[in-house]
């Protein structure tokens, strides 16, 4: 019983992001050239935050 | 006759000048709330810390640092004012909506992890100060669990505010507390109010100034007043008392750090300081009424922290999820939004009672995880902002936006080099 409404829990909520995305599908801001380089600089920001973490994590782990 | 007519003229200009003060500072008081909340909320656990070690390190030197905050506080906050009021969005919903499901996904998820680990550093705070008055943390997490599910569970955003704005007063206790350590004015005045570097710009202070400048603009703060402005229903014509309340609420929250600098520079001086309850030690050994007042503000930091954030985070989740989410609601019509609500407090206060809990791990991880978001966060309100279509007459005008892309970049680098310092703490030394 429990296992079939944890089930029905995941299956619900996989539906619902599903959902979102579809909803959100397109971005309804104007991508000017400034918006895009906008996003291109977080996108390159995060991944240089992404690798310091890796490297922070790698050399704790040795 | 003409001498009656010309008094009658007089006192009915006077009467209807009075009458338009009254009115407008009555719709003040019913508009004002999100502004306030959020600046002081702002100065969380972790502010109340960074400050009390800064004059404790630097003595008056710093207040310069957070006179200029004021504004740069003002200039963030009032766009999330403009964007809720507009679009009647929350912050989650506007970047889902703004930018697609990846941005989306990216801040939802950001936020939720950012929001709960800072929960877990009000939880701190709290359970750290009513420990001075030999309260356990036991007690000080249940019993707050209780208070803050008492105070939303009353199916009305008003009463909330209203209460919350309570403990707001509460948080401005530093103020009686610096004028019972009897500081020198022209020292503050000498020292505070011209930018200097004591000791010249050394990595340690560069570290101090990060810190003040970090514990300024939280993510959480876009999206709890965003949020707030929705849930409170304010329109495009309340927009002028919004920008008020936050201007207001940007002043008090400088006017407290400034305090707690006051307080701890002048008694504490030359010490370095590890977190604000041992700093609440320290002064109550040199007046007891010090200390406890910093004691109480610490709590009372921690306690406005935690309600904040974790409304931030279930009005976030409401938003883009669909489920109903306000405070207006009962708990039986909403009653995702207030699970969401109590698992984050919950789950937040059980980390802190777990015996040896990586809680100082918690803390520095914290600032790591903001800097993930932070720039996201503000970089899509600018750009929100400057979207005529929805924005219309409140778009960004050329000033505001020079304004705040100066100061969003200033923070973004800024704070960055503060997470960066965190993970790599021999950087600054």
């Amino acid at each position: 019983m429990t296992m079939i409404k944890i089930q029905s829990f995941f299956s619900h909520s996989y539906a619902k992001v599903r959902e979102i995305n579809k909803k959100y599908a397109t971005p309804n801001i104007e991508m000017s050239k400034w918006v895009k380089l906008s996003l291109l600089s977080l996108r390159l920001y995060l991944i240089f935050l992404l690798v310091l973490l890796l490297y922070k994590f790698i050399t704790l782990v040795r | 006759m003409l001498d009656g007519e010309r008094i009658m003229n007089i006192f009915t200009r006077f009467y209807y000048r009075y009458r338009r003060i009254i009115k407008a500072i009555q719709l003040f008081l019913i508009i004002s709330g999100p502004g306030i909340i959020v600046m002081i909320a702002d100065n969380d656990a972790g502010g109340i810390t960074t400050y009390a070690a800064t004059g404790a390190k630097y003595g008056y030197n710093l207040i310069w640092v957070i006179i200029l905050l004021i504004p740069v506080c003002y200039y963030v906050q009032e766009m999330t004012v403009r964007l809720g009021a507009v679009t009647k969005r929350g912050h989650a919903e506007a970047i889902f909506a703004g930018f697609g499901s990846f941005w989306g996904w990216f801040s939802l998820l950001d936020l939720m992890l950012v929001n709960w680990l800072t929960m877990v550093t009000e939880f701190i705070g709290m359970a750290a100060a009513l420990n001075i008055f030999g309260i356990s943390p036991y007690l000080t997490i249940i019993g707050m669990c209780v208070v803050m599910g008492i105070m939303v569970l009353n199916g009305s955003y008003w009463t909330w505010e209203k209460i919350t704005l309570l403990f707001c007063a509460l948080n401005l206790i530093y103020i009686p507390g610096a004028f019972m350590v009897n500081p020198s004015v022209s020292d503050i005045l000498h020292k505070g109010i011209l930018p200097n570097f004591p000791g010249g710009l050394n990595n340690e202070l560069l570290f101090f100034l990060m810190a003040n400048i970090g514990t300024t603009i939280a993510p959480w703060m876009l999206f709890f007043q965003q949020s707030a402005v929705v849930d409170k229903a304010m329109k495009e014509k309340d927009i002028p008392w919004g920008k008020l309340d936050t201007f207001i609420g940007s002043l008090l929250t400088g006017i407290v750090a400034i305090f707690i600098i006051i307080v701890t520079g002048t008694v504490l001086t030359g010490v370095n300081i590890d977190d604000a309850a041992q700093a609440s030690v320290m002064l109550m050994k040199t007046n007891r009424y010090i200390g406890t007042f910093m004691a109480i503000g610490l709590f009372d930091a921690g306690f406005l922290g935690a309600i904040c954030i974790s409304l931030a985070s279930s009005w976030a989740f409401g938003e883009v999820f669909g489920w109903a989410h306000s405070l207006n609601y009962k708990i039986k019509e909403a009653p995702w939004f207030y699970g969401f609500y109590f698992f984050l407090l919950i789950s937040a206060g059980i980390v802190v009672l777990i015996p040896n809990a990586p809680l100082v791990l918690i803390t520095l991880f914290v600032q790591v995880v903001a800097v993930t978001l932070l720039p996201a966060a503000l970089v899509f309100l600018i750009l929100l902002l400057n979207n005529k279509e929805t924005m219309g007459e409140y778009t960004n005008t050329l000033s505001q936006n020079i304004i705040n892309v100066v100061i969003v970049v200033a923070i973004i680098i800024i704070s960055s080099f503060y997470g960066v310092g965190t993970l790599f703490p021999n950087m600054f030394k």
